[in-house]
């Protein structure tokens, strides 16, 4: 059995859980706990603290994981052990809370630190009405043209699958660029 | 029990708010990374401070700070070898060079700039010496911790920031497509700006222009925000190995694979 394994990363309450859950098939072995900050409780009540773990069999050789990073910052130590040996990764941002992006921004400096690996990024919750257009979301994070931003809907499985053909696309594009 | 840890898990801000508090005399000795200072204080106030081999000399510091020129730093530096700072600034008050509140307030600067200096230290050791006393033959000063813990908190906050804008001082820099004309930089920027290159990571250029990790962060973010120059991995820096990527080492396997799993994807 040959397996290989993606990363989804971002800021607390990005939607990371969700999004590994649209597409696993198997139900997301989630680490999630109580939160204790009166303003994080605010914006939902569990968070993962460890890791989630999703899986996508491809035929019975092949099988795909995913694994959803922990948004805390104070649990940034598993952020390095999650990274080794992905073929790419996906950060999340909350396109409704700008005062996210900042820290997506870091989040995304550190795993390009960690491995020189393809990566895109998703904005999800495109589907509200308070959400940041996606040029807006760009500048913020300071992307620059060639950096893949997605629109994203993390409960919609076709915009889920969607950003992870995109990240396939620019892992293959890297392969036979030869980079 | 002794006084003494490591800067991880007590910094230099708590350090001060707590000789403040208990009113301490003596001197912390901190062992940085590259460094060492030694800060002594006088029932809970900041008194004399010097930081590795810098000269802290009276005659240095009013130099520094344009109170004497480089003649008269010479002159002293040749003939006043062996007086100490006490009858060197006595001196200097009686021939008219400075006054008495020159010299308090340049000494106070310099030791409140080499304490500021230990808030980006995060890497340390250090230890407090209740008998170690300031130097006999040094002027000391008396000064107040309250506004110096303070700024030293908006620095460490600072620092928080900049850290989660730019995490790691070993990525390179490359310009943008952005021209640099009309814009006006500062001595420090420019000196970054000159090493602007993938080959070199910004611990490097920190290390070639002796800035702080703090000044080279500070720095690279406003050009950051200005759009002139873009993080990017060092080139020619060896990859992280990443070995298990692939379970497989041959590369039309490993697109086979990856094509396989687009298929997969599309089909979900």
């Amino acid at each position: 059995m040959q397996t290989v394994k993606m990363v989804v990363t971002g800021p607390f309450s990005a939607g990371k859980t969700q999004f590994i859950q649209s597409v696993s098939e198997i139900d997301v072995v989630a680490t999630e706990r109580r939160i204790s900050s009166d303003e994080e409780r605010s914006v939902k009540s569990a968070t993962t603290v460890a890791m989630d773990f999703g899986r996508i069999t491809v035929d019975e050789d092949l099988v795909l994981y995913l694994f959803g990073t922990p948004g805390q910052k104070r649990f940034d130590f598993m952020w390095e052990i999650l990274s080794e040996g992905m073929l790419g990764f996906i950060v999340m941002v909350d396109s409704t809370r700008p005062e996210t992006f900042r820290e997506a921004r870091s989040i995304l400096e550190t795993f390009r630190a960690y491995a020189p690996t393809p990566f895109v990024v998703a904005a999800n919750k495109q589907d509200m009405e308070d959400s940041w257009e996606l040029e807006d979301v760009r500048h913020a994070l300071r992307l620059d043209k060639n950096t893949k931003l997605l629109p994203c809907v993390a409960t919609e499985r076709d915009t889920v699958k969607t950003v992870l053909l995109e990240l396939l696309y620019s892992i293959l594009n890297e392969m036979e660029s030869g980079k | 029990m002794a006084l003494r840890g490591n800067l991880r898990d007590f910094t230099i801000t708590q350090l001060l708010n707590l000789i403040n508090l208990a009113s301490k005399t003596g001197t912390l000795v901190v062992d940085g990374a590259s460094e060492q200072a030694f800060i002594s204080f006088r029932e809970g106030k900041l008194a004399y401070a010097r930081v590795g081999r810098e000269d802290g000399s009276l005659a240095a510091v009013l130099h520094k700070a344009n109170k004497i020129n480089a003649n008269q730093y010479r002159a002293i530096a040749d003939r006043a070898g062996q007086m100490t700072d006490k009858e060197l600034g006595l001196l200097l008050i009686n021939a008219g060079y400075v006054t008495q509140e020159d010299i308090l307030l340049n000494l106070q600067g310099y030791f409140t700039d080499v304490v500021r200096r230990l808030f980006t230290w995060v890497e340390g050791i250090f230890r407090f010496e209740n008998e170690m006393l300031p130097p006999d033959d040094r002027i000391n000063v008396k000064l107040d911790l309250e506004n110096i813990i303070i700024e030293g908190s908006r620095q460490l906050r600072e620092l928080e920031q900049l850290k989660d804008e730019i995490p790691s001082l070993e990525m390179a820099l490359k310009f943008t497509d952005r021209p640099l004309t009309n814009v006006n930089l500062s001595v420090d920027e420019w000196k970054v700006v000159k090493f602007v290159d993938p080959k070199n990571t910004m611990r490097q250029i920190a290390s070639t222009n002796k800035l702080t990790e703090i000044d080279v962060r500070r720095i690279v973010y406003g050009l950051l925000q200005a759009g002139l120059v873009e993080l990017v991995r060092p080139s020619g820096a060896p990859t992280p190995p990443n070995p298990k990527m692939f379970p497989t080492p041959d590369k039309e396997e490993q697109k086979s694979l990856i094509n396989k799993l687009i298929g997969r994807i599309r089909t979900m």
